[in-house]
């Protein structure tokens, strides 16, 4: 298990890659954002993205499971109080296969819980011509190695 | 939807309630976002969220699908007036989320959106940039979600 010591300012690790289906694309939006771009190509070829692109706010959660699947599954994670910044800078599509840079912006210990350190890191996707595709950085709280091993 | 002209901060626009089941706090974890505390009652007891809780990520879906439903109402409500409505265009993206409370299964949380700032853009005169905070609250009045959203909005007979 990765505890809070773990993580380091710098280069953390590249994940992925992962490939976008257009079933999951027009899933996602069927349930949650169903405007036209992220449904249908004709719409979407008329519309600003010039073709059918998936949801921001599905691009933020494949986001989260590329973390899952990368390392927070490894990771004595607590959960994040909140995202400081999102940029969705250019439009995801069927077929497109994402990979996730992971930078480690900054570390400290939780001054109300000792035990507990908070990790903040940039995040970015890419698609397979090196587009970013999004930009975030967020905090993340993860058990310190001492609270981790007083489990054991 | 409405264009850059006609709206103001301060304008508020209700978006309507989600109740997060059991069942959809797993469902959407198991796809997204599959740590022990969205999946399984008694890892959320004993996590910092005290029960079964919702990802931040389906709260934040969640608030789109009602943002789009909200969106749609209007804009049936303009043609029907015989008014044009707008179409927005593509979010750059939001800053400052916060998860402020958990969302645990059985809340009921209600959303809204209520413009912060306005200004037109430097660079592309038919568009107008919004910024709206959005929110939620849960059946005890407590706010536990929050996020400053981006809009490019058209302005009116500026079409490009």
């Amino acid at each position: 298990m990765l505890a809070f010591e773990d993580f380091q300012p710098g280069h953390f690790g590249t994940f992925g890659p992962r490939l976008i289906t257009r079933e999951e694309i027009i899933a996602y939006a069927q349930e949650y954002d169903p405007q036209p771009m992220h449904l249908d190509d004709e719409a979407a070829k008329r519309s600003l993205l010039g073709g059918l692109a998936g949801s921001g706010w599905h691009l933020c959660s494949l986001l989260m499971r590329m973390m899952y699947d990368g390392y927070i599954h490894r990771t004595a994670s607590l959960g994040s109080p909140g995202i400081d910044e999102v940029r969705w800078t250019a439009p995801f599509r069927p077929g497109d296969e994402l990979t996730l840079d992971v930078e480690v912006l900054s570390t400290r210990v939780s001054q109300s819980r000792p035990d507990i350190g908070i990790v903040t890191s940039a995040y970015t996707l890419k698609n397979a011509k090196g587009e970013t595709v999004l930009y975030s950085t967020s905090p993340l709280m993860i058990k310190r190695r001492a609270a981790l091993e007083a489990e054991r | 939807m409405k264009f850059f002209e006609d709206i103001q901060v301060g304008d508020r626009r209700e978006l309507g309630s989600f109740t997060f089941t059991a069942e959809s706090i797993k469902t959407f974890a198991r796809q997204f976002d599959p740590q022990p505390f969205h999946l399984d009652e008694e890892a959320g007891r004993k996590s910092l969220f005290g029960g079964l809780a919702a990802s931040g990520w389906q709260v934040g879906s969640v608030c789109m699908r009602l943002l789009v439903d909200t969106g749609k109402r209007e804009a049936a409500e303009m043609l029907s007036r015989g008014e044009t409505p707008a179409v927005w265009g593509p979010s750059p993206g939001f800053t400052e989320l916060r998860w402020l409370k958990p969302v645990l299964a059985g809340d009921t949380v209600t959303f809204a959106s209520e413009i912060e700032s306005r200004r037109e853009s430097g660079s592309r005169p038919e568009w107008g940039i919004l910024r709206a905070r959005n929110t939620g609250t849960n059946q005890r009045g407590e706010l536990v979600y929050s996020f400053l959203a981006t809009a490019f909005v058209p302005r009116r007979n500026k079409a490009g």
